[in-house]
C-alpha cells in the first residue's frame, strides 16, 4: 500500500519492534494486558514497572513519548469517572485535603486509571508499529474468522471514503447557510446519516459486483507467507514474560 | 461506554469474551442470509456478506462521528446500534458494530483488549437484540404505516440504550473491580443512558424515515410492509375486457385493517387483569422517590395529601378487611375512573371534530367511521 493509505495511527519506522510479524506482537499485546489486569492492585510497584516495561518498548521502536503521551488523552473520559470514584465508594472513609473519600474508592480508582492506561499505551504501541494491512493479516493468522476479517478491512479501507463523504454533506449544508444549533435541526441532520447510509449500502453492492466480476468467490486470495520464526516469537515474547514475572511476584510479596 | 482496562476482572472478561465470540460466530452465519441477494440470479449470499457487511460498518464508523447539537454547546452522536438492526437486519447488526468495536479496541485503543468481550456483548449483541425484538414487536402489534415504522424504531431505539447499561451494570456485579454499591452503579448508568437513548431514538427515527422515504427496500426491518404494485387501468379499458380483471391474480389484500375495537378491548383487559390481580403481589414498600425523600427527611415537612382519606387511599378500599380483595378492587375502580375519564375526553374532541368536518363533503365520511 502506498503513503495515501497508512493510517494516522501508524508510524513508519525501522526498528527490531516494526520488524516483528504482526500476530506475535497482537499475541504479546493481549497477553500483556490480561497479565496487567490480573495483578493485585496494592502492588503499586508493579505498575510502575509495568510502565517501564512499555517505555523500554517504545524507545526500541523509536516512538517519541509525545506521541505516545498525546494518543494517551484518549482515555480522558474514563479519568473523569476514576475521578468520582473516591467520592462515591462505600467503605471506610479518610480524609485528604480537607476532602472526605472512601479508601477502598481511592484503591478502585487508582487500579482502574493504572489498568486502563498501561492497556491504552499497549494498544497504541501495537497501532503505531504495525502497518493496517499487516495488523488485519495478524488477525487472520491468529484464527479469527476470515470473513470477519475482511468485513474489518473493508471498514478501514471505506471509512475513510465514507467519512469525507461526510464532509462534503456538511461543507454542502454550509454553504447552503445552513448550521445546526439544537434540537430541532436535527431532521436535516438525521436526513444526511440516511443519505449516507443509502450512499454506503449502494457503494457496498457495486464493489461486490466489481469484485464478482474479476473472480472474487468470498474469500481473498493470500499473497504473502511471510510465517513468524522461533525468534520472532522468542522475541515479541519478552515484553509479556517479563510482565509475567513482574504479576507473580506482586502476588507472592 | 467503552468498557478499559482493569475495569472489570480478568475472569468475567474471559467468559464475557466466550460469550461475544460465540455471539459473533451465530451472526457470521445469520448475516450471510440476510445479505443474499433477493432478485433472480441470487447466490448463497457467502460472497455478498464481506462488502456490504464491511460498508455498513464503515457507514456505522463514520456516522458516529457526525455530531448532533443539544444545546449550549454540547452535542452528541449516535451509537448505531438500534440503527444497524433495524437498517440491515439484527445478525449484520451485531456483526458491524462487533467490527467497530474492535477496530477501534485495536487501533484507536478505545476500550480495553481484555474488555473487548465485555463491550461486545453489552453494546453490540444486547442493543441490538433488544432493538430488533422491540422493533419486531411494535411493527407487528402497530398499524402497517410508515409512522408506525418510525414510532417502533424510537421505542426500539429508546430500550436499547439503557438495556445495554443493565447489561454492564450485570458485568459489574459479577466482576466489578470496585467498591461503588451495586445500586448506585445501576442508578448512575441507566439513569444517564436513559437520556442518551433519549437522543439515540430520536436520531434513529428520523434515519430510519428519511431511508424509508428514499429506498424503502433498503430498510430489512420493514420489509415486509412495502405493498405490491397494483396495476390500475382506465374504467374505458376495463369495460372493453371485463373477462380479464379476474384473471389477473387478485392483489394481495392490503394490510388487514385492525379494528381498534378489538385493541380497545384487549387493553381494557390487560389493565383489568393488572390492576385487579398482579396489584396484590407489588411491592408495597415505598417507591424509590418516597423512600428517598424518608431517607434524607425530605418528607417531614411534607403536608398529608388532600385525599389521603378518601375512600380510595393508599391504592386500596377503605372498608374491605381482605388486603388482596381491597387491593384489587381499587386497582379496577382506578382503571374504570381512568377509562371515562380518557374516553370522555375523547368523546368530547371527536364530537367537535365531526361537528367541524359536517360541511365537508360526504365522501370523506366512510373515512372517520373506524
Amino acid at each position: 500500500m502506498g503513503a495515501g493509505h497508512a493510517h494516522k495511527l501508524y508510524r513508519d519506522g525501522r526498528s527490531p519492534v516494526h520488524a516483528l510479524p504482526a500476530h506475535c506482537k497482537i499475541a504479546a499485546v493481549f497477553c500483556f494486558v490480561l497479565v496487567v489486569v490480573a495483578t493485585p492492585r496494592t502492588a503499586a510497584w508493579a505498575f510502575a514497572l509495568y510502565a517501564g516495561l512499555l517505555a523500554a518498548v517504545a524507545a526500541a521502536a523509536r516512538v517519541p513519548a509525545g506521541f505516545l503521551l498525546k494518543r494517551l488523552l484518549i482515555e480522558v473520559p474514563f479519568v473523569a469517572f476514576a475521578v468520582l470514584m473516591p467520592f462515591v465508594a462505600e467503605g471506610p472513609r479518610t480524609h485528604l485535603l480537607g476532602l472526605d473519600l472512601s479508601v477502598s474508592g481511592l484503591w478502585g480508582a487508582w487500579n482502574v486509571l493504572a489498568k486502563g492506561t498501561l492497556g491504552v499505551a499497549a494498544s497504541v504501541l501495537l497501532a503505531a508499529t504495525t502497518e493496517l494491512r499487516q495488523l488485519l493479516l495478524g488477525l487472520e493468522r491468529l484464527r479469527i474468522p476470515p470473513l470477519l476479517v475482511q468485513i474489518a478491512s473493508f471498514m478501514i479501507r471505506y471509512g475513510d471514503v465514507l467519512t469525507d463523504e461526510l464532509r462534503r454533506m456538511r461543507i454542502a449544508r454550509l454553504s447552503r447557510g445552513f448550521e445546526a444549533r439544537g434540537v430541532r435541526h436535527w431532521g436535516v441532520l438525521a436526513k444526511s446519516a440516511g443519505a449516507l447510509f443509502i450512499r454506503s449500502y449502494e457503494r457496498g453492492e457495486r464493489v461486490h459486483l466489481a469484485m464478482v466480476s474479476r473472480g472474487y468467490t468470498g474469500t481473498m486470495p493470500l499473497t504473502d507467507t511471510a510465517t513468524a520464526t522461533r525468534t520472532h516469537w522468542t522475541r515479541a515474547a519478552a515484553l509479556p514474560l517479563a510482565a509475567l514475572a513482574v504479576c507473580l511476584l506482586g502476588w507472592i510479596l | 461506554m467503552h468498557v478499559p482496562d482493569g475495569f472489570i476482572d480478568a475472569p468475567v472478561s474471559a467468559a464475557a469474551g466466550v460469550v461475544a465470540a460465540a455471539a459473533v460466530a451465530v451472526s457470521l452465519r445469520g448475516a450471510r442470509r440476510e445479505l443474499a441477494a433477493t432478485g433472480p440470479g441470487a447466490g448463497t449470499g457467502a460472497e455478498r456478506t464481506a462488502p456490504l457487511a464491511g460498508l455498513v460498518a464503515a457507514f456505522i464508523f463514520a456516522v458516529q462521528m457526525l455530531n448532533f447539537p443539544v444545546a449550549a454547546g454540547t452535542s452528541g452522536h449516535l451509537l448505531g446500534g438500534a440503527l444497524a438492526a433495524i437498517l440491515v437486519g439484527p445478525y449484520t447488526g451485531v456483526l458491524c458494530v462487533s467490527v467497530v468495536l474492535l477496530m477501534q479496541g485495536v487501533l484507536f485503543a478505545d476500550g480495553g483488549l481484555t474488555a473487548l468481550g465485555v463491550n461486545i456483548s453489552d453494546m453490540a449483541v444486547i442493543t441490538t437484540a433488544v432493538a430488533y425484538a422491540v422493533f419486531r414487536l411494535l411493527v407487528r402489534v402497530l398499524p402497517r404505516t410508515r409512522r408506525s415504522v418510525a414510532v417502533a424504531s424510537f421505542t426500539a431505539a429508546l430500550l436499547s440504550v439503557p438495556a445495554a447499561a443493565v447489561c454492564f451494570t450485570a458485568f459489574y456485579a459479577l466482576g466489578g473491580t470496585t467498591d461503588v454499591a451495586l445500586g448506585k452503579v445501576f442508578t448512575a448508568m441507566v439513569g444517564v443512558h436513559v437520556l442518551i437513548g433519549l437522543g439515540e431514538a430520536v436520531i434513529t427515527a428520523l434515519t430510519v424515515g428519511a431511508v424509508l422515504a428514499v429506498r424503502p427496500d433498503l430498510v430489512y426491518g420493514a420489509r415486509g410492509l412495502t405493498r405490491p404494485l397494483e396495476l390500475r387501468t382506465s374504467p374505458l379499458a376495463a369495460d372493453d375486457a371485463p373477462a380479464a380483471a379476474p384473471a389477473a391474480p387478485a392483489p394481495a389484500p392490503a394490510a388487514p385493517r385492525r379494528s381498534p375495537r378489538r385493541l380497545w378491548l384487549a387493553g381494557l383487559a390487560a389493565a383489568l387483569v393488572c390492576a385487579g390481580g398482579l396489584s396484590y403481589y407489588a411491592s408495597s414498600s415505598p417507591d424509590g422517590l418516597e423512600k428517598v425523600a424518608h431517607d434524607k427527611g425530605l418528607d417531614t415537612r411534607t403536608e398529608e395529601h388532600a385525599t389521603a382519606d378518601s375512600p380510595l387511599a393508599d391504592y386500596s378500599v377503605k372498608d374491605i378487611a381482605n388486603r388482596r380483595l381491597a387491593g384489587g378492587l381499587a386497582g379496577v375502580i382506578g382503571v374504570a375512573a381512568t377509562l371515562a375519564a380518557g374516553t370522555g375526553v375523547f368523546v368530547v374532541l371527536r364530537r367537535r371534530k365531526a361537528a367541524a368536518d359536517t360541511p365537508a363533503p360526504a365522501a370523506d365520511t366512510p373515512a372517520e367511521q373506524h
